[in-house]
């Protein structure tokens, strides 16, 4: 089963190798990862896509947690969540075929970005079924390159992943 | 433990008003000086390490120091030293090298500490942050190198952030499941000045370990305890650096449970009680294995069920409820299943338990562990030629069991285990995990500096010793008394042991052409004996025993000796070889 966690950490150089290096020599597979600044400039946030069962993503879980820079770990794969994925997509595009790219585009509520006297490109943001969906739309008219981020989540509501009565949040002193 | 360290700190900043003044009124120091300032604020009294161009300017402001610096002969020998400094006393073990090959070669002391989560702290020198990712002369990627194997690393971009980082590298290195922290410090941050300030916080806000059980647990751990009527206590080397062995023999006591220990739990719980079964897992002895074959409750604290314990997973401990007392969270569950996981420091979780608990209805069991423990004692044939066994239990009897015994790695290493007693925690020094050869000597090394009264032997093999045989120069240097005691058999034993019973007898590399031991440790400045008869024995070990000088003894022993019992690789614990 695929497992969402959202990872706090601090800002400090080679965290990402300290992550990165913790899933490849304990045999985790990452399916994605996206990282990036917070509302607090010390803080970054990693929201990696796991798979494995219950109990290998409870030790990543573990694992991460024991990482001295890693501030949180939350699996909110059970939780309700936004999620967000951006894909670029350099599609061939003689004229014959443009309008239909341009009506594909407006059924998946996309944009073009670039135009190219053979090619456009495409961007879309959506969860992964529907970055999936596009690609496989645009397939037909032959792609020439694609670019996609990892996914990154956020709780729906009032509650954060960034903050709660966690152990980890006090600082020692 | 480190609350001794805690108010040693404390006494010293006491004592020393005058530099305190100096410390507030801001004086201009370099990074090596603030360094150095700063091990002796942690309460650091010895350094082992190996001078070298980038580690220059830290070794110029030790010059002014007053800590001790061993210098070892090799930068394995002086991590490993640091290591056994550490397991000795408790306190961390400090080890220094310069970059590049110096700090590679600190590597395998480091994973070693890692594997037995021994509190140390390694400062490498670095290229200046100018030549940095250049591929600069002595440059290594040591952060990087040494991630998977340190609890932490640190490169040090500025003088500033010096008294910060060596405060959250020592509390970090001892707090929480203890283990190696690195700080590399590039040559510019070392030798350039700035306003010292003496660091009074730490910012970490993602370190936080956990250190009483949660009570809810402790409660459910105990009823499961009281209503077991055949329980086992399986103790590893956490009650060791906790330093639980009392509330772990109140506990064994009053439950009258058997308790047997992993290698590295060895001497947590007297080997002489009659409750404790030794060594369990691959070498362990038949009654322990036995006993966790057939218990109906397994209280595992501070150990992590390594395979080298459970042997096939899925046949150990068939019968039993698991309750798995550790620090680590991430320990439990990891390699077998756990009933109750109780997190936190297992000194307070057994002191927490003890409130609770009532005496056990273990007799009728206890009476059936103890007959096997009757029934399959540790053997070996006796012949007229000089056994390996026999040594250690004359070294025990010798020592009366008070010796602080390391060992390097290898068939020694477990004869040293199921032969000599150990009746006090910290005593038997050992590179678990990892399995280094070549670690006994300069552990001994760490061990008799760091203990200068106490009695320190090295059970090595013939192998094992050569692999830092260079640290014989360093115990002669400083005057470190050790003993070391070389089981020759002229193989790698435990090589040639698996190539008997596995390999049909193909001992492919495992026969060793040796120099002469005797000539070498006297060309070294030790004292040589060479020992071949069994009647020989007990004077040469006394004539050791006696002597102030380091003593290499070779014992020319049994050369195809097997270490038994054995569980072959794999196997269920209940199928034991012997």
């Amino acid at each position: 089963m695929r497992h969402t966690l959202t990872v706090m950490v601090e800002n400090n150089p080679g965290v990402l190798a300290r992550v990165a290096g913790l899933f490849s020599r304990r045999g985790f597979n990452i399916d994605s990862l996206a990282v990036g600044r917070t509302e607090n400039p010390l803080v970054s946030r990693m929201t990696i896509v796991v798979e494995g069962d219950d109990t290998t993503v409870e030790q990543v879980n573990k694992q991460l947690h024991k990482l001295v820079d890693v501030i949180k770990v939350s699996d909110i794969t059970k939780d309700a969540y936004v999620d967000r994925e951006l894909v670029m997509i350099k599609v061939y595009a003689e004229p014959s075929a443009r309008a239909e790219i341009m009506q594909l585009v407006d059924i998946f509520r996309a944009r073009i970005v670039d135009v190219g006297p053979k090619t456009l490109t495409v961007e879309v943001t959506g969860n992964e079924g529907k970055i999936d969906a596009f690609e496989l739309s645009l397939r037909t008219f032959g792609i020439k390159e694609l670019v996609r981020t990892g996914k990154i989540a956020m709780l729906r509501g009032f509650k954060t992943s960034s903050k709660n009565n966690n152990h980890k949040e006090e600082e020692v002193s | 433990m480190h609350s001794n360290v805690t108010t040693k700190v404390l006494r010293r900043q006491r004592g020393n008003v005058q530099k305190r003044i100096r410390e507030v009124s801001g004086e201009q120091l370099s990074g090596a000086e603030i360094l150095l300032k700063s091990l002796e604020n942690e309460g650091v009294d010895t350094i082992f390490g190996y001078p070298g161009g980038q580690a220059l300017p830290i070794y110029d402001a030790l010059y002014d120091s007053k800590i001790r610096h061993i210098l070892c002969r090799h930068e394995q020998g002086a991590a490993h030293a640091a290591d056994g400094y550490a397991r000795a006393t408790g306190r961390p073990g400090v080890c220094l090298a310069t970059s590049g090959p110096g700090a590679t070669n600190l590597v395998t002391g480091i994973a070693n500490a890692f594997m037995d989560s021994v509190p140390m702290v390694a400062i490498t020198g670095q290229v200046p942050q100018a030549l940095l990712g250049r591929d600069s002369f002595q440059e290594a990627d040591i952060t990087g190198i040494t991630l998977p194997i340190t609890k932490h690393s640190y490169l040090v971009k500025d003088p500033s952030e010096m008294a910060q980082t060596v405060k959250e590298a020592f509390h970090i290195a001892t707090t929480g499941r203890p283990g190696p922290v690195l700080i590399d410090i590039p040559r510019d941050v070392s030798s350039s000045k700035t306003e010292y300030r003496r660091a009074d916080r730490m910012n970490l806000p993602g370190y936080r370990p956990v250190t009483d059980g949660d009570p809810l647990q402790v409660q459910e751990a105990a009823r499961a305890i009281i209503q077991s009527e055949r329980p086992v206590i399986y103790a590893g080397g956490g009650v060791v650096i906790s330093g639980a062995h009392e509330e772990l023999l109140q506990m064994a006591e009053l439950l009258m449970a058997p308790v047997c220990n992993t290698l590295l739990g060895l001497g947590g719980f007297p080997g002489d009680h009659p409750l404790s079964l030794g060594m369990v897992g691959m070498h362990g002895t038949k009654y322990a294995n036995y006993a966790i074959c057939e218990c109906d409750l397994l209280i595992a604290v501070g150990a992590r069920f390594d395979d080298r314990v459970t042997g096939k997973v899925e046949s150990f401990a068939p019968e039993a409820r698991i309750i798995h007392i550790d620090i680590d969270p991430a320990e439990i569950g990891k390699n077998v299943r756990v009933d109750i996981p109780i997190v936190g420091d297992v000194k307070r979780v057994l002191g927490q338990l003890l409130e609770i608990l009532k005496p056990g209805l273990g007799e009728a069991w206890r009476d059936k562990v103890l007959a096997w423990k009757k029934e399959y004692p540790l053997t070996y044939c006796e012949k007229d030629c000089l056994k390996p066994q026999a040594i250690i239990r004359e070294i025990c009897r010798q020592t009366d069991g008070k010796a602080m015994v390391t060992t390097e790695v290898g068939q020694h290493q477990m004869w040293a285990a199921h032969y000599y007693t150990f009746s006090k925690p910290r005593s038997f020094i050992t590179s678990g995990g990892l399995g280094t050869m070549g670690f006994g000597l300069p552990a001994a090394i760490g061990v008799q500096v760091g203990c200068p009264d106490d009695l320190v032997f090295d059970i090595a093999g013939d192998g094992s010793i050569q692999m830092n045989i260079q640290e014989l120069c360093t115990a002669v240097n400083y005057e470190l008394p050790i003993n070391v005691a070389i089981l020759d058999n002229g193989f790698l034993g435990m090589v040639r042991q698996w190539q008997e019973l596995f390999y049909n007898r193909r001992y492919s590399q495992s026969e060793l052409f040796n120099p002469d031991f005797i000539k070498l440790a006297e060309a070294y400045g030790a004292e040589g004996i060479r020992v071949s008869r069994p009647a020989e024995l007990a004077p040469a070990i006394e004539q050791a025993i006696s002597s102030s000088k380091p003593v290499m003894l070779d014992f020319i022993v049994d050369r195809e000796e097997n270490v038994l019992p054995m569980v072959p690789p794999g196997g269920a614990l209940n199928k034991m070889l012997g």
